[in-house]
């Protein structure tokens, strides 16, 4: 049986499964994790941490690969889009 | 995972890293439902077998001879060792498409990775697409999940598929999964020579065009779960030195590399699926730990095992076609958006980089490198440490100005 756990992303409370990655948070927020270098909205592709496409802010700290993270309760995300 | 648990059966001190935050790599993968009882059983014996666990460490860079340092969340390892064994795995391949970029196409592996990880996919809409067996076992899993599959499409022929079933119901156990798959799927439209030919979306993906046998369809979907087989992991055996053959790590009967002290178990040394990384994984384990005559006793399995890998590599060859999928706008180096085009008019794979940057982002080539050389035939570089991208105070560490946590192994059998 999972919890829940409240994220916040950019800002909007975001309620997700104990045990879920932050990358899961950022979809289900219906938000894209990252702007390309072009401008073009990315999400996470291999989810095994190697494409980099997922890359987010957590607590202040840029570059974090959110398919390789959990969330934790309070936990704020934010994208750089 | 299997070598760790040999290793130190055998009465040596093992510690066993693992980049994921718990062990198991990818395919056992947080598997707490039960349903790769394989997972459980090892263990349960390398947890007996007294091996330090050493999760959410991702090596970089190896200073000298028998000293890894592997950068966690916050601090940097120094992982010292006589003996090493790689088992680094395996991605998938991504091939560029129009659209392809848009958020929710993701991997097959990867769609499946993010369910496992919490993404709920109940009621959504999901075409697989690409090639390979992994698009049958991600599309079950997917259904299982409450997705709504609606096609799955694999690049391969018929007849290659066809072939392809028979060598699986020649390997041991692989029958009983096939039965198994095929009952999970019924009802799944499913096309061989079909491939993705475009994703469409404003802000994420809303539809896919799939062509098949010369018409194009397009689907409306939530999900695209899209992967060409996979590609083995060799950036730390390249590191290290190790001879790479065709692009897999070479090894000896024992999985020995041709560094003396370090072997190689798994997908890197040729892509055969989990049965034969675990009977490969053992042999390595034997062999470091000294036992070299329960390892040779291990070699008919492996000689089994690897009759699967071959008939893989026989049946999802990927076709022509699919070099020319990518308009000459479509972004090829997600990393920098490199398109097509910049790319074409490069002469090999130091030229793209030198030029547009191609292979110099954060995933170092792993997405890109693979594409470009199906694509335009180049071979990779040499690879230099970092392997990963890693914090500068790693940097610091390398250059002696600060000191690394030093990771004591202890354990062994009891």
């Amino acid at each position: 049986m999972s919890n829940l756990l409240t994220v916040t992303v950019n800002g909007v409370a975001v309620e997700v499964a104990s045990q879920a990655t932050v990358a899961v948070a950022v979809v289900l927020a219906g938000q894209a994790c990252r702007t390309s270098v072009s401008g073009q909205a990315r999400g996470p592709v291999c989810g095994m941490g190697i494409c980099f496409e997922c890359r987010v802010i957590i607590d202040g700290k840029p570059h974090c690969r959110s398919c390789q993270i959990l969330c934790e309760p309070g936990m704020e995300v934010r994208t750089d889009g | 995972m299997t070598a760790a648990a040999r290793a130190a059966e055998c009465d040596v001190r093992v510690a066993i890293v693992d980049d994921n935050l718990s062990l198991g790599g990818q395919i056992w993968r947080r598997a707490t439902d039960g349903s790769m009882p394989d997972s459980v059983r090892w263990t349960e014996r390398l947890r007996a077998a007294k091996v330090t666990e050493l999760c959410g460490l991702r090596v970089f860079h190896q200073p000298q001879v028998g000293i890894l340092l592997a950068e966690g969340v916050d601090d940097i390892h120094e992982l010292r060792y006589d003996k090493l064994i790689m088992a680094t795995g395996a991605r998938e391949r991504f091939l560029p498409f129009p659209g392809w970029t848009l958020p929710n196409v993701m991997g097959a592996g990867g769609l499946q990775a993010m369910v496992k990880s919490g993404l709920p996919v109940h009621g959504k809409r999901v075409v697989v697409a690409g090639t390979g067996p992994l698009l049958l076992a991600v599309a079950a899993y997917l259904r299982e999940h409450g997705a709504e599959l609606l096609r799955i499409c694999d690049q391969a022929s018929r007849s290659s598929l066809a072939r392809f079933g028979v060598a699986l119901l020649r390997q041991p156990g692989k029958m009983v999964q096939g039965l198994r798959l095929k009952k999970a799927l019924a009802g799944v439209p499913f096309a061989t020579n079909s491939w993705p030919v475009a994703a469409q979306g404003e802000q994420v993906l809303e539809s896919v065009t799939i062509s098949r046998e010369g018409t194009s369809e397009t689907i409306a979907c939530d999900y695209l779960a899209c992967g060409f087989h996979l590609v083995p992991a060799t950036e730390l055996p390249s590191l290290l030195g190790c001879e790479i053959e065709n692009g897999y790590v070479r090894v000896d009967d024992f999985q020995r590399t041709t560094l003396p002290e370090v072997f190689c178990a798994g997908e890197p040394t040729g892509i055969g699926g989990i049965e034969l990384a675990l009977v490969e994984g053992q042999i390595a384990g034997l062999a470091a730990g000294g036992r070299a005559d329960e390892a040779r006793s291990l070699f008919g399995e492996r000689k089994k095992r690897r009759a699967f890998a071959q008939a893989l590599d026989r049946a999802f060859q990927l076709r022509t076609e699919l070099q020319r999928l990518a308009s000459p706008e479509t972004i090829v180096c997600r990393c920098e958006d490199v398109p097509y085009s910049r790319l074409s008019q490069c002469s090999s794979w130091r030229a793209a980089k030198l030029q547009t940057r191609c292979g110099m982002g954060p995933c170092q080539g792993r997405v890109c490198g693979p594409a470009t050389q199906f694509l335009f035939n180049w071979n990779p570089d040499s690879v230099r440490p970092p392997i990963f991208p890693v914090r500068l105070e790693s940097f610091a560490v390398t250059a002696g100005v600060s000191e690394p946590v030093y990771q004591e192994v202890t354990g062994g059998h009891g």
